[in-house]
């Protein structure tokens, strides 16, 4: 349904300097799915999604909607024309409007006529969608955060675009009403099967929403993927460190075994899977998630095991957090709280070589 | 992805192509009207002032004898000292009164605080001229009130205060710009922390140590910025020197410049060289004041937090900060209003006595009213007032919006080319559109439209200013999302824009209608039988001296311009509670 090939975008900062915000970026969104960019702040994911609204005018590529080329070479559509609807990071509702005429908007200046009652019915629908048919009236400025964002959504929704563009639309709403506006954004998107760009700098809310995720970083997207290839199979430190918390252990390859490597690590010989396939004597980058490290306070036997020092530990509740000693390497493992090894004395550590990642050197 | 030559549709056909956007043809518009406007009358003066007149016979020549003439002559010197000692005299009396002011009110626990601010709006009620004629029948040495009063109190026949005079000059125009410092000073005060009051307070400091220690070096920055504003306003104001000066030959660059053009014949050169000068003067002071202004940041206090500060207990002393203030309000409004009320009520000018209350009369209404010019002169201004007004928002909303807005290179030279009118005294900016539009065969000279031009182009700067701080408070998330929405730039710009600009383009709007209405010293060198408007008419009145008619004329009008104020203030608390 979108595509975006080779896209660069250049702005000019308020000091003047010209800043390469998106460089060669391309993916491409099937028809009904949610796609997330994903990247810390000044990444360049904003530039990219305000590219696609026609906000920016990008210096080189090419952005095709369905069949209809938005931008390329001597093509450039003005946003007004792309038929694209977006929700904006601080909402941008109209404060001169209610409710119903923030969402009547869309429809009132479309080029196409419609009927005061085909209007009516229309929003009245997209309020109803979004819980707001009851504030129809109320005046726009009178709305809490939550049912602004939502009002913003009806408003996206109304003239039924052909893709939903959101920028990062959770951030402003406190972390209670995130979580809950996550699962409904999420139904709303499954049960429309509208096509969304979605952009975010919170990894959790990535994985929980998204059908796939490019990480993009420094202009450029790191890896595109399902959230779970994300996650499990990150292609290189950045996206591992980004993308939840992680260990990282520096290795040498001794040989291959199969799917998986044997490696000579700061902790001793491991077992590892690799994304990529990798030559003997390389110099690899191992990732482990703290949660992967499986902790006993009795000794195991196998692969991948050790015996280490707990050095420090933090009761979290629903789990606690562990720095173990190994040598002189720490490792931060996640735990079950019912394990309840002190401080200063011995516990032992397992690793699925399954989810031990060696990441190459770039 | 396939790459097989996908459907272009039409839009992207059609913007593929150099399509008409009404968006560029309302942009250019508005940009070509403003540097037209602010640009072409300096042109022209700087032009005139270095060529000789040019007639049937001659062509204008090249010469430098204006210039010549205006310095190598003692008088412009006499001419320059007199327009220092008078704008520095009056800048720092109107200075020291509001600043004395604002501190009672700001900072100390003086009763009738409440009554403080109506005072800033004085000047915007009470026109210069009015004021300054007020105070001719208050302090004339022959029918001054005040020294009659003071004769016959201390029994003598000696001339207490003399208006006619450069100490009554600066006294006249600082009084009646204090209200300006007044406003300046009490926004200092508020942006100050108190707690760097209240921590030297702690630290074993009396109230004067805390005034001048603390407070005045804290407030330094802000304390030459309006003191530089004063000077400029006060070397370019016209009625006090005209009204005053001129009777007893003391000359200033304004009135110099008013007498060159209405001798016979009139000497435009020379009174272009004398414009030239006072321009460098404003031009040197507006800069300095803005350059003050950008740099305040080092000294800037305000933590954002709201607190009120903790006032001051004066103790007995705030009896005596309390006579000051009715002092003071007594010589701003009460007696001015008063001395025009009572000469509106008598035939003849006379001293307030018993003999003189029997024989009130509503005469001078009466003649006002059914004065020949009277309708022509009130439409004229209604006309000019609204129009210009209307124009001015409309333009400059959309000046602002380039400039706020977008990332158009050289739009901060915009800004400044729109703000330039801002260092044009009235009756420089008279002259330099008279001499454009003699030159300039378009049919506008001796008609209103000339006046139209000068109102629009002398109060651009006030509606730029009125709308860049609405403009700036509108995000641009809010405009983007109408594009999003499919809204056209026209469409967003009338459907979103102005409704959101709509406080600070009301208040604005009024404030423009307000000071074109007192508008004289443009006027003055540009009006011709038939295109008269309020102002001249009484400054007509005053020439032929008609000073109960005037009386009359100016009490009607101060009344009318104080519902303007007070509509005006209204909006404002209206439109300002839904804009937070």
């Amino acid at each position: 349904m979108l595509f975006v090939t080779g896209l660069c975008t250049d702005y000019v900062s308020d000091r003047g300097q010209v800043v390469r915000a998106a460089q060669d970026v391309s993916f491409e969104v099937p028809a009904g799915k949610l796609f997330t960019l994903l990247g810390p702040s000044g990444c360049g994911k904003t530039t990219t999604l305000r590219s696609i609204a026609g906000l920016e005018r990008p210096r080189a590529g090419e952005i095709r909607v369905g069949n209809d080329v938005v931008f390329s070479k001597d093509v450039f559509v003005p946003p007004n024309r792309r038929g694209l609807g977006m929700v904006f990071q601080s909402y941008a509702i109209w404060p001169h409007m209610s409710v119903f005429e923030n969402a009547a908007f869309p429809l009132r200046v479309a080029s196409k006529r419609i009927s005061r009652q085909e209007l009516r019915e229309r929003v009245t629908r997209v309020l109803k969608t979004v819980d707001l048919a009851d504030l129809a009236e109320r005046e726009a400025t009178k709305l809490s955060g939550g049912q602004q964002q939502r009002l913003a959504l009806a408003r996206a929704l109304v003239m039924e675009p052909r893709i939903l563009l959101l920028d990062e639309p959770l951030s402003n709403l406190d972390a209670k009403l995130r979580e809950r506006m996550r699962f409904e954004l999420k139904r709303l998107q499954r049960e429309l099967g509208i096509t969304t760009v979605y952009v975010t700098h919170d990894q959790s809310e990535a994985l929980a929403l998204s059908h796939s995720i490019a990480v993009m970083n420094g202009g450029r997207i790191e890896q595109i993927g399902s959230p779970r290839e994300i996650y499990e199979r990150p292609h290189n430190q950045f996206v591992a460190d980004f993308v939840g918390s992680t260990n990282f252990l520096e290795a040498r390859v001794l040989d291959r075994e199969g799917d998986y490597y044997r490696v000579s690590s700061q902790i001793g010989g491991m077992k590892v899977r690799a994304t990529e396939p990798l030559a003997q004597e390389e110099i690899v980058t191992i990732s482990v998630r703290p949660e992967d490290i499986e902790l006993t306070e009795t000794r195991k036997d196998g692969e991948n095991a050790w015996e280490g020092t707990v050095h420090q530990k933090v009761f979290l509740g629903e789990s606690v957090d562990f720095v173990v000693t190994i040598g002189e390497h720490q490792l931060q493992c996640k735990a079950h709280p019912s394990l309840r090894t002190r401080v200063e004395e011995a516990i032992y550590l397992r690793m699925d070589p399954e989810k031990c990642v060696a990441l190459k050197r770039s | 992805m396939s790459t097989a030559n996908p459907a272009i549709t039409a839009d992207a056909v059609a913007a593929r192509g150099p399509r008409f956007d009404v968006k560029w043809l309302i942009v250019g518009v508005c940009v070509a009207l403003t540097l037209y406007l602010a640009v072409m009358p300096l042109g022209f003066l700087l032009w005139q002032s270095f060529f000789t007149p040019q007639s049937a016979a001659k062509a204008a020549e090249f010469t430098l004898d204006n210039y010549r003439q205006a310095y190598a002559s003692e008088e412009t010197w006499t001419l320059f000292w007199n327009s220092l000692q008078f704008a520095v005299g009056a800048a720092l009396i109107a200075f020291v009164i509001g600043t004395g002011l604002a501190w009672m009110n700001e900072r100390t626990n003086t009763p009738f605080k409440g009554l403080f601010f109506a005072l800033s709006v004085i000047p915007l009620i009470i026109p210069g001229i009015l004021f300054t004629v007020a105070w001719i029948l208050l302090g004339s040495p022959k029918i001054g009130l005040v020294n009659l009063v003071l004769q016959q109190v201390f029994d003598t026949d000696a001339v207490f205060v003399n208006v006619y005079s450069l100490w009554g000059m600066i006294w006249v125009d600082g009084l009646h710009y204090s209200p300006v410092a007044f406003l300046l000073m009490t926004a200092a005060f508020r942006a100050m922390d108190p707690a760097l009051e209240e921590s030297a307070v702690m630290s074993g400091a009396s109230v004067p140590q805390v005034a001048a220690r603390i407070t005045l070096p804290l407030v330094w920055p802000a304390v030459f910025a309006t003191v530089l504003i004063l000077f400029v306003r006060a070397i370019e104001s016209f009625e006090v020197p005209a009204l005053l000066g001129l009777p007893v030959g003391i000359q200033v660059f304004t009135s110099a410049i008013y007498q060159a053009v209405h001798r016979y014949p009139s000497q435009i050169g020379l009174a272009s060289a004398y414009a030239t000068t006072l321009l460098l003067i404003t031009t040197a002071g507006v800069y300095f004041q803005s350059r003050l202004s950008s740099q305040g940041s080092k000294y800037a206090t305000m933590t954002g937090k709201g607190f009120r500060p903790r006032t001051i207990d004066l103790g007995r002393w705030r009896y005596l900060t309390t006579a000051i203030f009715l002092v003071y309000f007594l010589a701003i409004v009460v007696l001015p209003f008063a001395v025009l009320l009572w000469s509106s009520l008598q035939k003849f000018y006379a001293v307030p006595s018993m003999e003189a209350l029997s024989r009130l009369t509503l005469d001078p209404y009466r003649t006002i009213l059914s004065y020949p010019n009277l309708t022509r002169s009130v439409w004229n201004s209604l006309l000019l007032a609204l129009g210009s007004a209307t124009i001015i928002m409309l333009v400059t909303s959309v000046i602002c919006w380039i400039v706020v807005k977008t990332r158009l290179p050289g739009r901060w030279l915009l800004d400044n080319i729109a703000s330039l009118p801002m260092v044009f005294p009235g009756l420089v900016l008279g002259l330099a559109i008279m001499i454009l539009y003699l030159y300039l065969p378009i049919g506008v000279y001796g008609t209103i439209w000339i006046m139209l031009i000068a109102y629009v182009t002398r109060f651009m700067p006030y509606g730029l200013r009125y709308n860049t701080t609405s403009m700036l408070q509108i995000h641009k998330e809010l405009e983007e999302s109408a594009a999003m929405s499919g809204a056209s730039w026209t469409t967003t710009f009338r459907r979103i824009i102005l409704p959101l600009l709509k406080p600070g383009l009301l208040a604005g709007w009024i404030y423009i209608v307000i000071v074109s209405v007192r508008e004289l010293s443009s006027s003055i060198l540009l009006y011709s039988p038939g295109t008269e408007v309020v102002s001249i008419l009484i400054w007509e009145l005053w020439e032929n001296g008609q000073y109960v008619e005037l009386s009359a004329l100016g009490v009607m009008l101060i009344l009318a311009l104080f519902v303007l104020v007070l509509a005006a203030q209204w909006l404002g608390r209206k439109f300002g509670i839904r804009e937070a």
